[in-house]
């Protein structure tokens, strides 16, 4: 399945490469470099590559190309989503997935390839088994370790790889027992130059850190599960009994896992939780323009709506801004042409606003379009589906775990356009 | 990390593989510096003594090896520390040996001794490792080495060295194909291992080594299927692609001819296996007048095992991985009836919010679904809206499947969204979105002038690249219909002046040169301008300059002969080659000379030929010749090692090669059912305890009623599900220290005691006798017959997975006994209540009562209901009239139809009421009620779309015209269900919404009662011997030996009536079956101690199996 794997950073330097079968020279990689080229934007490499002999299956993240060389058929989703899993297991053991961490920890990162992936099948996936035989770097260990000749290598073998619950590590033990939720939820719009809403709706992910000594089993239930339209769970969870009874029973991972993703359909209206007025012109002469943005809020169940942020991506023709915020800091890129307005907390006595005036490229012809906005926000202790845990059970263990839930509702891809539609 | 401290500040590619390390470091100016320069330094480290310097030693070594330096110069140093005590020194010598073994075989030898060691270590995971590393060094001569090993582990009794030897399988046979057939055997055993663990790596060893030999699925199909939902996610992937390309061999295409429906259903046709073709052919006969035409086509019946495979997989869309959804999403795309297949869109559309690769992938699969199946994503539509922050890749493809979705309804948002498009700044976003206006323009004919209109407009664009772009696509619309546009002609002729994209240039003057008596004037004036910059023109553009000349000098040569003259005069000069032949091929053609041959009488014909317009179609149609999710679909070219994805089969192959297993499925499900349950006990009690005799004797005795109910055997005893070899392996490797084998041996011999006898068929004692033939022979010490419980026990406790008997909790053996008992006997036979019991007992883990669960148990007043019966036998009434009184409602069990919270507030239970359904005798009177709990009324019930097997006949309740919130109604429907338990199918419509929903009968509802006298039942029993009597000999439960129980329990079971009998002893039941009105008769004699014989006696056959397993389990349970 998988051959080698080649990590190049963002100037095209191949600076890790592993291979699970013989050797392929990294040569291979030329082709890549070739398309990266053409592509102006990382983004728009296409993940999956021909050569004349290999076949190149890439993923891109945190500016690193996570490459890996393919040599006969396999589904490219099972090589993207083995990439991602890779990248999301440095996230967990090195708190990022970049270049520095990366070579920072090479030892580290080049056993857990080697666990990962057997003759280039996967092997063992789970965070949880992945840590038994690999101990996480931190710094009291290191310290630890250079001056006894210790190792991060776990001493004891991983037993997790040969249990049923592969997530769960065994002898799990914690003096202070906790469970933690946070069901977050991000709202995917698009409304229209009036502000009607051509599409919305509520992508949400309950997220847990549970630190429970033994082999708890847990059933998280709640108030309102028939809001909730499509989800996917971690393989923790049992389908059936969502199924029948609409609960989510589970024996957890240790620590941070994802328990599940939900998607609200957008059949249900959507709450918008604020409102943008604006108005961007630009002049046929006199090469500027003008730029005036309010924002107000709508409905936010009266939770105050944080970090408010807006991204606006200008023309190519705009040189500069010349503009004044009522509140918050506004930054404007003149390389990309991104005009970021970082406002912060919104308060609903004094709106803030953003307008001033525009210089653009003399000479140059008038943009077709206004360019669209990107909104950004938060809102703590609110889930704005109205989604509620109503309770979490514990069975399987004897002690009183202590127990949280916290709602968060953030923007995810909110765009409010500013197209005229004809 | 010190040591990596010092490469940060390197570049990763400064030197390449192969070369020697020396002076190559010139960024380097750390501390370490030095020690790159001579080697001598890390060997001297790994020389020493202490694990500490060693340690140092290697990491650094591996941080070479990471960068990709070569480090093959340490070989030997590194070599020898392969025994190391330190267990990260070991492992970082182990990827040292992987990495240059092949390139120093000679002293890659020395370290095999290590490893041969550690394939005989007690702990399994020493064992594991050391086969892991032994079979990824490419060393062409230890394969016999190898092979030895791998054989050695495949029988090994813990399931993860198991897993591991299927891994090393595809590694030796890279190495040596030679090996092939006797790989092919190890994967054939181990193909047959019960563990989740193993099922997916040996699967992944299967396809890498012998794709091809797909027979040896076939004992394993039905195994696979069930054990799926437990295996790794990456095991399931590859099992899912493999099974979908075994169905397509084994099973018809469900939707060849969805017409044409068989009468009796599947569960029929594999009940009675072999004699199936005959059965068919008198049918046949019989009906030949009507299905004449048909005769040649078998009606399609879905085989319970594509049915099997399609159920075990649909829970799996809801995986988090994004290639287990795909996997199960291709599967259905390939194998499913139409009408299921729309299940995996909405899964699929989640997918869409994952990363921007995994979007990528699986837009181009749902561009080809959209081809084939439209309909599927249609309601999906907004979500394929293009966000301007989307990479230009995944917005061209989300133009794709919007273009695909297309139709008259939705086309005009869609049009609105492409306008929005038009103004993106990304260009060949824009460029890709005129195409798709294009297309759709030319597939739905209402919206072509819309369209020309709007690319019209297009034309005065500020962007040369929209323009033209907008060229071309208008070129390839107005061929269409030319006579209707010659003002968008004469446009684009302006154009010409303008317009500098050669291709569009080049659109431009075809168009104007085939459509030149459109617009007369126009044309010779573009031509003369053109001729005058031809010289600068693109070469494409050139061609059409001259094509344009040629076809003016035939339709119009008076004005255009000198033109068209000096345009080939200057294309005889050009510098292309291509450009002079055409000047010279056609000036031949077009200008008559005394040398020109005939050709040129028809250079008119030939150049002014009616076109056909072109077909402006999909880069994804026809893509899914390939099967989707596969990299080849993806590249639209067939990758190397890929699998085609074959045809279905005319007729299907015979499907009795899977039913070894039959058997075994059930286990297998208590074992996916417990299994979670025993998870968490598992690590409270690691090991046997004393206490298992206690709870033994309650699971004896439910082995015994089990076996007694008829249902599968060896249901207790299999469940442990791991791998049989487990014991012999134990045997051969020796290295089981005594004390355990000690242990053992008392827990085989406790379990001996508990557990009865378990019946076996022939078939599958054979089967089993197969897999076995070649461990028995190093099997000495236990007979044959103590084996198959031994084996299992055995493997119960050394997997891990196993589990101690005490942990399996009283509430545990219950569960197992409920599901047991919830499984309807004969499994092919009641494929479809199977379904739902199936799927409840798949995952349903803790002691709760599964909420919408069909086997409600028996309702409790008994004694009315038997008070009744009894005085039915008295009654003198007629038998037509007695149904209403043999059956109060009481009895009546109530089923779900559609449950409160799918149904949005409206829920519906239904129940088979046992009266006569007025309309038609021959149909079942089914009562409805529904419920309204939502907080708005409902208007409007109604059914639609009902989808029957043939034969079979529903009479639809009346329309309720509102149902307002919190009121309950009833409603009653007839169906005549064939006497068959098919499943009626139908959506039930509310003024909003429809369901899809489906009513199955049990057997015992398929009848009615009659009244016969004790001589009429015994004469009538004379007439129905031989075939059409089934006996059963059963232990009745302990609530149930009395007259009363049982009469109540049977008539609980099946709509019948009692006969009046002199013998306390013996209960007698009559009734017809209502549609053929055949005999039904059941004799329920008792014995001592609970003991009794059941006997039916019935006509159809089918249904007197059938009925006897209802009864049976009503009886025992």
């Amino acid at each position: 399945m998988i051959h080698s794997l080649f990590l190049i950073n963002h100037s095209g330097d191949i600076f890790l490469e592993k291979h699970w079968k013989s050797v392929i020279s990294r040569s291979v990689c030329d082709y890549f470099f070739e398309v990266k080229e053409k592509a102006v934007d990382p983004e728009n490499v296409p993940p999956v590559l021909q050569t004349p002999h290999h076949y190149l299956i890439s993923i891109y993240r945190g500016k690193l190309f996570f490459l890996s060389v393919v040599q006969t058929e396999v589904p490219p989703l099972f090589v993207i989503e083995f990439l991602h899993r890779v990248a999301d297991t440095f996230q967990d053991y090195f708190g990022e997935c970049s270049e520095g961490v990366i070579k920072d920890n090479l030892v580290t990162v080049y056993e857990l390839l080697e666990e990962m992936l057997d003759n280039g099948f996967p092997l063992a996936t789970e965070s949880n088994v992945l840590k038994e035989m690999i101990r996480p770097p931190n710094i009291l260990r290191s310290v630890v370790n250079t001056l006894t000749g210790g190792s991060n290598v776990g001493d004891t073998l991983p037993t997790g790889q040969l249990s049923n619950v592969p997530w769960r590590r065994a002898g799990v033990k914690y003096t202070n027992n906790e469970a933690y939720f946070d069901v977050v939820e991000e709202i995917d719009a698009i409304l229209d130059k009036s502000g009607t809403t051509v599409f919305a709706e509520i992508q949400g992910v309950v997220e847990a850190c549970v630190r429970l000594t033994g082999m708890p089993d847990l059933t998280l239930s709640f108030m309102n599960p028939r809001l909730l339209d499509d989800m996917s769970f971690h393989p923790c969870v049992r389908f059936k009994r969502w199924e029948s009874e609409r609960v989510l029973s589970f024996i957890p991972p240790d620590g941070n896992f994802t328990l599940m993703t939900y998607h609200v359909s957008s059949q249900n209206l959507v709450a918008i939780p604020v409102y943008v007025k604006q108005n961007i012109n630009f002049f046929e002469t006199g090469s500027c323009g003008r730029l005036d943005i309010t924002i107000g809020p709508k409905q936010n169940m009266g939770k105050t709506v944080e970090g408010l942020m807006v991204t606006i991506h200008m023309p190519k023709v705009v040189l500069s801004a010349n503009l004044t915020a009522t509140q918050g800091n506004y930054t404007y890129d003149l390389t990309t042409k991104v005009l970021v307005w970082d406002i912060g907390k919104l308060n609903p006595q004094k709106l803030p606003n953003l307008r001033g005036s525009l210089s653009m490229q003399a000479g140059a012809p008038k943009p077709e379009e206004n360019p669209s906005l990107n909104i950004d926000l938060k809102i703590q202790q609110l889930a704005i589906s109205g989604l509620k845990v109503s309770r979490l059970d514990m069975y399987g263990e004897k002690y009183k775990p202590f127990k949280g839930v916290k709602y968060l509702t953030k923007a995810g891809k909110f765009q409010r356009l500013s197209l005229s539609f004809l | 990390m010190s040591a990596s401290s010092a490469f940060n500040d390197e570049k990763g590619g400064s030197s390449s593989v192969g070369e020697p390390e020396y002076g190559h470091d010139p960024a380097s100016g750390g501390i370490f510096s030095s020690d790159y320069k001579r080697h001598d330094d890390l060997k001297e480290m790994l020389d020493s003594n202490k694990d500490s310097l060693k340690l140092e030693a290697m990491k650094r070594i591996v941080a070479m090896i990471a960068r990709g330096k070569n480090a093959s110069d340490l070989f030997p140093a590194v070599v020898k520390n392969v025994a190391c005590k330190n267990i990260e020194v070991k492992k970082l010598v182990y990827v040292y040996l992987v990495r240059y073994a092949e390139e120093q075989q000679d002293l890659a030898l020395l370290s095999i001794s290590t490893f041969q060691r550690g394939l005989k270590d007690p702990n399994q995971l020493i064992r594991a490792s050391a086969l892991r590393v032994l079979s990824s060094i490419r060393v062409t001569i230890i394969v016999p080495i190898m092979m030895l090993a791998i054989k050695e582990a495949a029988s090994d009794m813990s399931p993860y060295v198991r897993k591991t030897a299927a891994h090393a399988i595809p590694k030796l046979y890279s190495l040596d194909p030679e090996q092939k057939d006797q790989l092919i055997e190890v994967i054939e055993k181990l193909l047959a291992d019960k563990t989740t663990l193993v099922a997916g790596s040996v699967v992944m060893a299967f396809e890498e080594v012998c794709p091809e030999r797909i027979d040896l699925i076939h004992k394993n199909y039905r195994k696979l299927c069930n054990l799926l939902i437990d295996v790794e996610e990456w095991g399931q992937v590859v099992i899912i692609n493999m099974l979908t390309r075994y169905a397509r061999t084994q099973f018809l295409n469900p939707n060849i001819n969805e017409s044409l429906l068989e009468e009796g259903g599947g569960g029929e046709k594999t009940f009675y296996g072999s004699d199936e073709d005959e059965d068919e052919d008198e049918e046949e006969k019989e009906k030949k007048a009507e299905v004449a035409a048909m005769a040649k086509r078998k009606p399609y019946v879905m085989d319970p095992d594509h049915r099997l495979l399609l159920r075990n997989t649909k829970p799996l869309l809801q995986s988090r991985n994004a290639a287990v959804v795909m996997a199960v999403a291709q599967l259905y795309f390939h194998l499913a009836p139409k009408a299921e297949v729309g299940v995996i869109a909405k899964a699929l559309v989640r997918l869409l919010r994952s990363h921007s690769e995994v979007q990528y992938v699986v837009l181009q699969n749902v561009a080809t679904m959209t081809i084939k199946r439209r309909g599927m994503f249609e309601p999906y539509l907004k979500s394929f809206y293009i966000r301007s922050t989307d990479p230009t890749q995944i917005k061209v493809l989300k133009l794709e499947v919007l273009t695909n979705l297309a139709n008259e309804t939705n086309i005009s948002t869609i049009l609105r969204e492409f306008q929005t498009y038009i103004k993106s700044m990304d260009k060949d976003f824009v460029a890709a979105t005129i195409q798709a206006i294009g297309r759709c323009a030319t597939n739905i004919g209402e919206v072509r002038d819309t369209c020309l209109n709007g690319l019209v407009q297009l034309l005065s664009n500020r962007d040369e690249l929209v323009v033209a772009e907008s060229v071309v696509v208008i070129k390839k619309l107005l061929q269409m219909q030319p006579e209707k546009h010659s003002d968008i002609i004469k446009h684009m002729a302006k154009l010409t002046d303008n317009i500098q994209v050669p291709m569009a240039r080049a659109s431009i003057l075809w168009l104007i040169g085939e459509y030149c008596e459109h617009v007369p004037k126009i044309a010779p004036d573009v031509l003369r301008k053109m001729a005058k910059s031809f010289t600068n023109e693109e070469d494409i553009v050139k061609l059409q300059i001259i094509n344009l000349a040629a076809k003016l000098y035939l339709t119009n040569s008076k004005q255009t002969k000198l033109l068209t003259q000096y345009v080939l005069n200057l294309a005889k000069y050009d510098q292309n080659y291509d450009i002079r032949d055409r000047a010279r091929f056609i000036r031949q053609l077009i200008v008559p000379t005394e040398k020109s041959g005939a050709l040129s009488k028809y250079a008119k014909k030939l150049f002014l030929a009616l076109k056909p317009a072109p077909v402006l179609e999909s880069p994804f149609k026809d893509r899914d010749h390939f099967q989707l999710g596969s990299l080849s679909h993806l590249l639209n070219a067939k990758a190397g090692g890929y699998q085609e994805l074959p045809d279905w089969p005319e007729a299907a192959p015979d499907p009795s090669v899977r039913n070894v297993e039959v058997k075994e499925s059930v286990p297998e499900w208590t074992k996916c059912s417990s299994r979670e349950k025993r998870k968490e006990k598992k690590v409270e009690k690691p090991f046997y305890s004393d206490s298992e005799g206690e709870s033994g004797p309650t699971e004896s005795a439910d082995s015994e009623s089990d076996s007694a109910s008829g249902s599968e055997s060896g249901s207790g005893s299999e469940e442990s599900g791991s791998g049989s070899e487990s014991e012999e392996s134990e045997e051969g490797s020796e290295s089981e220290e005594e004390e355990e084998e000690e242990e053992e041996k008392d827990k085989k011999k406790k379990k001996k005691e508990l557990k009865k006898p378990v019946p076996e068929t022939e078939s599958e004692q054979s089967s089993e006798e197969e897999d076995r033939k070649i461990k028995r022979k190093s099997k000495q010490r236990k007979s044959d017959s103590e084996s198959e419980s031994d084996e299992d026990e055995e493997s119960e406790s050394e997997s891990s997975q196993s589990e101690s008997e005490d942990s399996e909790s009283e509430i545990e053996v219950k569960k197992k006994k409920k599901t047991a008992e919830m499984k309807p006997p004969s499994k092919p036979v009641k494929k479809e209540t199977k379904k739902e019991k199936k799927e409840m007992s798949l995952l349903d883990l803790d002691d709760f009562e599964p909420a919408p669960s069909p086997q409600v148990t028996p309702v409790n007043t008994f004694l009315s209901n038997s008070l009744v019966t009894d005085l039915e036998g008295l009654s003198l009434s007629d038998s037509v009239l007695s149904p209403a009184t043999i059956a109060p409602s009481s009895v009546l069990k109530n089923y779900e139809l559609l449950h409160r919270i799918t149904g949005e507030g409206l829920s519906v239970e239904y129940c088979f009421s046992r009266q006569p359904f007025s309309p038609d005798a021959n149909m079942v009177a089914v009562q409805m009620q529904f419920t309204n709990s939502a907080t708005s009324d409902t208007k409007n019930l109604h059914m639609e779309d009902v989808k029957l097997q043939s034969g079979m006949r529903v009479k639809e309740f009346p329309e309720i015209e509102l149902l307002s919130a919190g009121e309950t109604a009833m409603a009653v429907m007839g169906i005549d269900f064939c006497d068959s338990t098919q499943a009626a199918n139908f959506q039930l419509c509310t003024h909003t919404r429809k369901f899809f929903v489906s009513i199955q009968p049990p057997v015992g509802e398929l009848m009615r009662p009659i009244f016969l006298t004790e001589n009429e039942f015994k004469k009538e029993q004379g007439q129905l011997m031989g075939m059409n009597e089934i006996t059963e000999k059963l232990t009745l439960d302990a609530k149930c030996r009395n007259e009363h129980a049982i009469v109540q329990r049977v008539t609980t079971a099946a709509n019948l009536s009692r006969v009046p009998c002199g013998s306390d002893k013996e209960c007698r039941f009559a009734g017809r079956t209502v549609t053929s009105s055949s005999l039904v008769l059941v004799t329920v004699a008792t014995k001592e101690e609970g003991a009794a014989q059941l006997t039916v006696n019935c006509e159809k056959m089918v249904i007197g199996t059938m009925l006897v397993k209802d009864i049976l389990l009503a009886l025992t349970q």
